[in-house]
């Protein structure tokens, strides 16, 4: 059980940490897509499936979405 | 220099954080409101689903305040966005065959597990918020991956967002008509537990939320869509 949430927290650090790092913006959003959905397996496993359905959701889906629409109105890579 | 005052602000900020969070008795049975909830919430409310019956009984008004910001937003990106004109029809691939029939087969299921969601609220885990964030991300498939020009229809969406208001609000205000005199008071009788019926007016709230916060999120999402 710990060494899942360890691999979890570590895979969650690393994707938020390239999200920042990352030029190409569309790739940013997907990083930190990957970071709500790991949130959401993370509060799966504490026990607050609730909360874990809202961030998967508005975190990974709906959020993600409207970054992906702004994106596509402006420019795509971060100079 | 700058950044030298930035860390340490961040210092002061963490070391303040620090010290006001450590004299707040986490995990310990100190907390009386949370042992009441969990051990008198059955009876009160009838919902099995404790989340639930702190959402929606114990703090309904919280709930219909966070309705209400919602709805202000929505309101707010489409003031926005109607003085935007709208922008001539880009250059786009068409969808293929088997994406477009994909999306077309999981867009009536997806709707389904959102309303089972905002339905089945005060029983397991899920309620309208959530379920209203399912419902407004199958349209976000819909309008990714099938490139046909569909729109939400304008008179369904505005009908089931003023309704599920509408129906919030006067279900409150009958509760402090008829009941022991306070708003959004569970007038209804609280039935049997742990079925679908039960728990007085809290599946009825959490259905009304579900198709106002569905309608409000995939309205956003038709607003941002319709500029892009």
């Amino acid at each position: 059980m710990i060494i899942i949430v360890t691999l979890l927290v570590i895979a969650m650090l690393a994707s938020a940490i390239s999200a920042y790092i990352f030029k190409d913006l569309l790739s940013a959003v997907i990083a930190s897509c990957m970071v709500s959905l790991i949130a959401a397996v993370l509060f799966f496993l504490l026990h607050a499936p609730d909360v874990a359905m809202a961030e998967a959701s508005i975190g990974a889906a709906l959020v993600t979405a409207v970054f992906v629409i702004a994106i596509r109105r402006t420019k795509r890579y971060e100079e | 220099m700058r950044k030298l005052s930035i860390i340490i602000v961040l210092i002061i900020i963490g070391w303040g954080i620090i010290t006001s969070l450590q004299k707040i008795p986490f995990g310990s049975s100190r907390a009386k409101l949370a042992d009441h909830y969990i051990n008198e919430g059955k009876e009160e409310t009838g919902a099995a689903n404790i989340v639930t019956a702190v959402v929606v009984s114990y703090r309904s008004l919280d709930t219909l305040g966070e309705v209400t910001v919602l709805f202000l937003a929505t309101i707010g990106l489409g003031a926005v966005l109607a003085t935007i004109k709208r922008k001539s029809e880009r250059e786009s691939e068409k969808a293929s065959l088997i994406l477009s029939t994909g999306c077309k087969l999981l867009f009536p299921l997806i709707l389904l597990f959102g309303a089972y969601i905002f339905i089945h609220g005060h029983l397991t885990p899920g309620g309208g918020f959530q379920g209203g964030a399912v419902i407004a991300s199958a349209f976000v498939l819909m309008y990714l991956g099938c490139h046909e020009e569909k729109r939400i229809n304008e008179t369904g969406s505005i009908l089931s967002e003023s309704l599920g208001g509408l129906v919030f609000l006067s279900i409150g205000l009958i509760g402090l008509a008829i009941g022991t005199g306070y708003f959004l008071n569970n007038f209804l009788p609280k039935g049997e537990f742990n079925t679908l019926l039960s728990g007085g007016i809290i599946p009825i709230i959490y259905i009304a939320i579900g198709f106002k916060v569905g309608a409000e999120l995939s309205k956003i999402i038709d607003l941002l869509m319709e500029e892009s």
